[in-house]
């Protein structure tokens, strides 16, 4: 379904690193980043705040240039803004005067797609994540975290090889964050669409994640790389067992070392 | 005892209320102004009664509505001028940094120029017909309309941008579909503000010469010594203002179904 490059990669990240130029001089955001992701995995990202995520996550989908190194997606150079990806932001960025409906259309829209289609589609989408009804309301009138699940839908609505998503559960509450793991999870295990997710909790990251990358503080380099190996589908139960409490506490180790975390607990 | 029984209104209530409250305001201060002129003997020319005012108003009936509609095409006409420039202008000055760095200092320093001081030139330079009244109810009705359009233009957020181009949106869809909405809110405050200035503008334009037009009216009626005549045609004056401001308050309501009614400035 998915070209992938030489390496059999679907993302080949090779000697990334991005400066800032500031008042104060140059700010070295991230340095020498080296990253393969195989079509259809599902990577997530964990590190510091400032350690350059964002950053990061902006340059694959070549929204800001990198100051060196390169990035193939699906054997393309990115170079400008891609178009095959779907994004979904740290804030929910809704168009405040669409509707839920129409904003996930909007990207049907300007993609020239067909709206019939489209629009069934984004209904189906607003059902899977359990906003059946919401169609017609505006982002004033939503929650924070049902403004979120609208933002989800529409990163997804052109069924993208591959969706980046900047801490979208990070300002939700436990619960409603527990919901929309599960149903991205099964959204992405539908669809074979690659996902790089960027997040701050530990938990979330090895409970979602076939790899966790580890980053460490500013200048952001890749710290470690996490295989976890845990059965498909993800249940919340897994959370509770010996081998997922192991992953966590090898990540919350290297953020110990690292001088990131002293003493805390788990998350 | 009434003073106990508001106090115990809910506060949508009183805002529902507050339409009745203001107009019991009113007929209380004319009230008052009734029984001081009679309580004080005060002839016209001095300070007419509210009921003086009321008799000229249906006196001159016939008068002030042909006056009304001079004032209300010189109003409108500035407005829209002021609009069809305001515009594009505003959105040069927010894609071009030359524009931005050219042209609007030039704007904003232009404002410190009372119109009233230019008003004499203008009707020297184009004499006494509607060209010089549009003209200084558009350069009154101009600069708000300018300031609050850029705003608007600018207050759209980097990752609303981001989000656009990795939809693949072209500059204009970029500009009509994400840039140009997000500004209305604010462009109609800018528009607001302005209304009140080109009326404002318009009776400048009159007092300094003219043979029409309620400022027409104003002086002359100043001039006999008919103050009476005077508060008539100010009364029609601030009606204009107020349902001028009202209509662009309902085509704003119509327009923006999805703005929350608390952003509204109430400029
Ligand atoms: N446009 C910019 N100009 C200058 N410096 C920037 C810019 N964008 C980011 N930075 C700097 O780069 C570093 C990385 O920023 P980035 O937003 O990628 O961090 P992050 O890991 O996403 O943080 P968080 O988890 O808090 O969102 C920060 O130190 C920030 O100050
Ligand atoms: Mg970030």
């Amino acid at each position: 379904m998915l070209n992938s490059t030489r390496s059999g990669n679907f993302i080949s990240i090779e000697g990334v690193s991005k400066t800032f130029p500031t008042r104060k001089g140059n700010v070295l955001a991230l340095s020498q980043i080296d990253l393969g992701i195989k079509p259809g995995e599902f990577v997530s990202i964990v590190g510091p705040s400032g350690c350059g995520k964002s950053t990061l996550l902006m340059i694959l989908a070549g929204l800001i240039p990198s100051s060196g190194g390169v990035v193939h997606v699906n054997g393309r150079d990115i170079t400008a803004p891609s178009a095959d990806i779907g994004i979904v932001f740290q804030r929910d960025v809704l168009l405040e005067w669409r509707t839920a409906l129409e904003n996930i259309v909007l990207q049907a829209e300007i993609r020239k797609m067909d709206k019939k289609a489209a629009t069934e589609r984004a209904m189906q989408l607003l059902d899977m994540v359990g906003l059946k009804g919401f169609e017609n309301a505006f982002p004033h009138e939503l929650s924070g975290g049902m403004r979120q699940r609208v933002s989800i839908c529409r990163a997804l609505l052109h069924e993208p090889p591959l969706v980046v998503m900047d801490e979208p559960f990070g300002a939700l509450d436990a619960l409603t964050r527990d919901q929309l793991q599960l149903d991205l999870l099964k959204m992405w295990q539908k669809s074979g669409m690659t996902v790089v997710f960027i997040t701050h909790s530990i938990s979330e990251a090895v409970f979602l994640s076939d790899r966790v990358v580890v980053m460490s503080p500013r200048p952001g380099r890749i710290e470690e790389i996490i295989d976890i190996d845990l059965p498909r589908p993800r249940r919340l139960s897994m959370r509770e067992t010996p081998k997922f409490a192991g992953y966590a506490h090898q990540v919350t180790s290297i953020f110990k070392t690292l001088g990131v975390l002293r003493e805390g607990d788990d998350e | 005892m009434s003073a106990a029984d508001m106090s115990s209104f809910k506060p949508a209530s009183a805002i529902r209320l507050r339409v009745p409250y203001a107009l019991l305001t009113l007929i209380a201060l004319l009230i008052v102004w009734q029984v001081a002129v009679m309580v004080a003997r005060l002839p016209d020319y001095l300070l007419p009664s509210p009921a003086t005012i009321i008799t000229s108003l249906y006196d001159l009936s016939g008068l002030l509505v042909y006056h009304t509609w001079i004032t209300l095409v010189e109003v409108v006409l500035g407005f829209i001028v002021a609009f069809l420039v305001a515009v594009p202008l505003a959105t040069l000055i927010c894609y071009s940094k030359l524009f931005e760095r050219s042209v609007y200092p030039l704007i904003v320093g232009s404002q410190t120029i009372p119109k009233v001081a230019i008003a004499p030139l203008l009707l020297a330079a184009f004499g006494y017909g509607l060209v010089p009244k549009v003209t200084i109810v558009a350069l009154m009705a101009f600069f708000p309309m300018v300031i609050n359009t850029v705003v608007g233009l600018r207050s759209v957020s980097q990752e609303m941008i981001y989000l656009s181009q990795s939809m693949g949106a072209s500059p204009m869809q970029q500009f009509f579909r994400f840039r140009m909405p997000g500004a209305l809110p604010s462009m109609f405050a800018g528009m607001k503000m302005a209304s009140v200035l080109a009326v404002i503008g318009a009776i400048v334009a009159e007092f300094v010469g003219s043979n029409n037009g309620l400022g027409y009216v104003i002086t002359v009626a100043g001039s006999n010594f008919r103050m009476d005549q005077q508060f008539a045609a100010i009364v029609v004056l601030s009606a204009l203002g107020t349902v001028i401001f009202w209509i662009i308050g309902l085509i704003e309501r119509r327009a923006l179904p999805w703005h929350k009614p608390t952003q509204d400035g109430g400029h």
